[in-house]
């Protein structure tokens, strides 16, 4: 689990270096995957790496990779957030309205809109924690109150993304603004996962609840502080795609947003069943399902092929995952 | 003398703890029915009893893990409502769990200092890795168990060494009063010994108390001051290790035997 692997006065047991080392090679072998992918791409079709492709390919990654960072978490720690592309879609229309009809400056806007979607997640996290609804359920009770409540408010309309040309630019509609946000996002998120007790308290709480509860670790506040999470980045996300594209769609993000998070955070190889899971790999996984979206829309495969390709990469990503927490269990009974 | 009497104390001198009356319900189920306890300074209290009968649930009440149904407690004399794990912990008390509180995905030095990492200062209170890997290392090979590294998963350890790790971890904490379920239930003769040893060292080093739960008799009567039998919830006996003895302890245990059934 340790990413530091310093000399110390006894080395590690055979068993532990081969999981060890398993371990780390599934990460990289899902870099290995995605840089065989480029590869792939830029031998059939000469169109993919070029600055315009890129920047096509950053965009669509961005968004998900986002969501992935607080999904992990969730994860991590044992549950899941369904409805946090409804939270993507929802957050610009609240940051548009307090902008225009309230007249509120742009950044106390956004700031409100980041607020509102940390209220949803204390919402999610209540439930499921102190009411004991399982979160999928939970979160797919909200996911359909949310999306209701966007269409409402916004009447299934589009609007155009409030503030100066400047504050687009920063949140998104510069090139590669998102996925530098996106990056910046990922590391802060690595380093809370690895190197704070935040992290370490989440893997201990998906790892074994009870076990982390004697320790005296607040479960419910790791728990609920993750929903939030996971919620204020859900809208962060809906809000720089908003200012990517320049207008914020009722319809943007939903479920299939949701569900490429999901996807990015397991291909990645993090586990569902908790205790364990990486931000990197999350990034990575973002990345290849956003290569395999922009090469096959290059190459000229239709979206229901993409669709089955990613159905695959899951299902594979999953045997992986499944077989490495097999190994572990064996581990356990050395 | 009554049952709920019988773990009360004379009321002279100091006590590192002392639980009056607690009562424990689940549900329907009573799992401590007005055990009261005292612990002295310096003394080891060893805890026998019937599967059941409520000595983990004690513990965890003595923790702050879980809070008693009715029941008092004083901590150095002081009276104390625990709120949680971390309020024990500020007041001294440090547990081995019977089911050990350890996290199988995560590394031992990770394990040891789990809630309560040391942090580096500046700027951002990142998790000190090396310090805790360090104190790690020098706590185990302390102990003298044997455990390949301490970069290790719990999950890659076996039973006994897991021991060794959570009562590392309780042991080097600087508890005052040190609470111990079955803790060598799953250890070799060897590790037992150590682990013995090691209890004794700390008991001449300060005023460490401590609580053991254990179902061997014998080697309970050995290594404690002081005995207490609990059975369907009650203390049923006390006495001090040298005035009592395996064929009266499984005397009292057969005639105090009996069904409990939840009502
Ligand atoms: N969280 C709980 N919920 C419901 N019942 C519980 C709970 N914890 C303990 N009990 C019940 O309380 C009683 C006492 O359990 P406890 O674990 O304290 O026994 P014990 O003396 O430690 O037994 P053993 O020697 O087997 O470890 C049992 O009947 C048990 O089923
Ligand atoms: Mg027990």
């Amino acid at each position: 689990m340790s990413a530091h692997q310093q000399p110390l006065s006894a080395g590690p047991g055979i068993a532990a270096r081969t999981l060890h080392g398993f371990l780390r090679f599934r990460e990289a072998s899902i870099v290995v995957v995605a840089i065989l992918l480029i590869i792939y791409f830029e031998i059939s079709n000469s169109n993919f790496i070029t600055n315009a492709n890129l920047q096509t390919l950053s965009q669509f990654i961005s968004a998900p990779v986002i969501i992935a960072c607080g999904e992990i978490m969730l994860l991590i720690c044992g549950e899941i957030d369904l409805s946090v592309g409804m939270v993507f879609a929802i957050a610009p229309f609240i940051m548009y309205f307090c902008a225009t009809s309230l007249g509120l400056p742009i950044i106390i806007a956004m700031l409100i809109a980041l607020a509102v979607a940390g209220c949803i997640g204390l919402i999610n996290g209540f439930i499921t924690v102190k009411l004991r609804v399982p979160s999928f359920v939970t979160t797919l009770g909200t996911l359909f109150l949310i999306n209701g409540l966007t269409l409402t408010i916004s009447k299934g309309f589009p609007v155009d993304t409030p503030g100066s040309p400047a504050f687009a630019k920063i949140m998104g509609a510069a090139g590669y603004a998102e996925i530098i946000w996106a990056v910046i996002i990922v590391a802060i998120m690595h380093v809370v996962l690895r190197n704070t007790r935040w992290g370490l308290h989440t893997i201990a709480v998906g790892g074994n609840v009870l076990a982390a509860a004697e320790s005296g670790i607040n479960v419910p506040k790791i728990k609920i502080g993750n929903f939030v999470l996971t919620s204020v980045l859900g809208a962060f996300a809906g809000i720089v795609e908003a200012y990517r594209i320049g207008s914020t769609d009722p319809l943007a993000g939903g479920t299939n947003m949701m569900f490429l998070a999901v996807a990015a955070s397991v291909i990645g190889g993090t586990s569902l069943m908790g205790g364990s899971g990486t931000i990197i790999g999350g990034l990575v996984g973002g990345l290849v399902l956003g290569v395999l979206q922009d090469g096959f829309t290059i190459d000229g495969i239709n979206a229901y092929t993409f669709d089955m390709i990613i159905g695959g990469a899951i299902l594979i990503a999953m045997v992986f995952n499944i077989h490495v927490a097999r190994l572990r269990r064996a581990g356990r009974k050395l | 003398m009554s049952q709920a009497a019988i773990g009360l104390p004379p009321a002279t001198g100091p006590e590192a703890l002392r639980a009056e009356n607690i009562v424990k319900r689940f549900g329907a189920v009573t799992a401590l029915n007005g055990v009261s306890l005292y612990l002295k300074p310096g003394e080891m209290l060893g805890i026998l009893g019937d599967n059941g009968a409520g000595k983990s649930t004690l513990i965890k009440i003595l923790t702050g893990f879980q809070s008693p149904t009715s029941g008092t407690m004083t901590v150095d004399g002081k009276q104390v409502a625990l709120k949680s794990v971390d309020h024990a912990r500020a007041l001294g008390i440090e547990c081995v769990y019977q089911d050990l509180a350890l996290i199988p995905g995560l590394s031992i030095y990770h394990n040891m200092f789990l809630n309560r990492e040391p942090l580096r200062p500046w700027p951002f209170r990142l998790l000190d890795n090396k310090s805790m890997r360090r104190r790690a290392v020098e706590a185990l090979e302390d102990i003298g168990v044997n455990i390949p590294s301490v970069d290790e998963e719990v999950a890659m350890l076996s039973g006994g060494q897991r021991q060794a790790v959570a009562i590392a971890r309780a042991v080097y904490s600087n508890a005052r009063i040190l609470l111990l379920d079955e803790p060598l239930a799953a250890m070799g003769a060897r590790e037992s010994g150590l682990i013995l040893d090691l209890i004794d060292r700390l008991k001449k080093r300060g005023d460490l108390s401590l609580i053991m739960i254990a179902h061997n008799y014998a080697q309970t009567l050995e290594v404690c001051d002081r005995v207490m039998l609990f059975q369907h919830g009650e203390v049923t006996f006390q006495a001090k290790s040298a005035e009592t003895s395996v064929p009266e302890l499984l005397e009292v245990v057969k005639r105090n035997y009996k069904i409990v059934r939840g009502a």
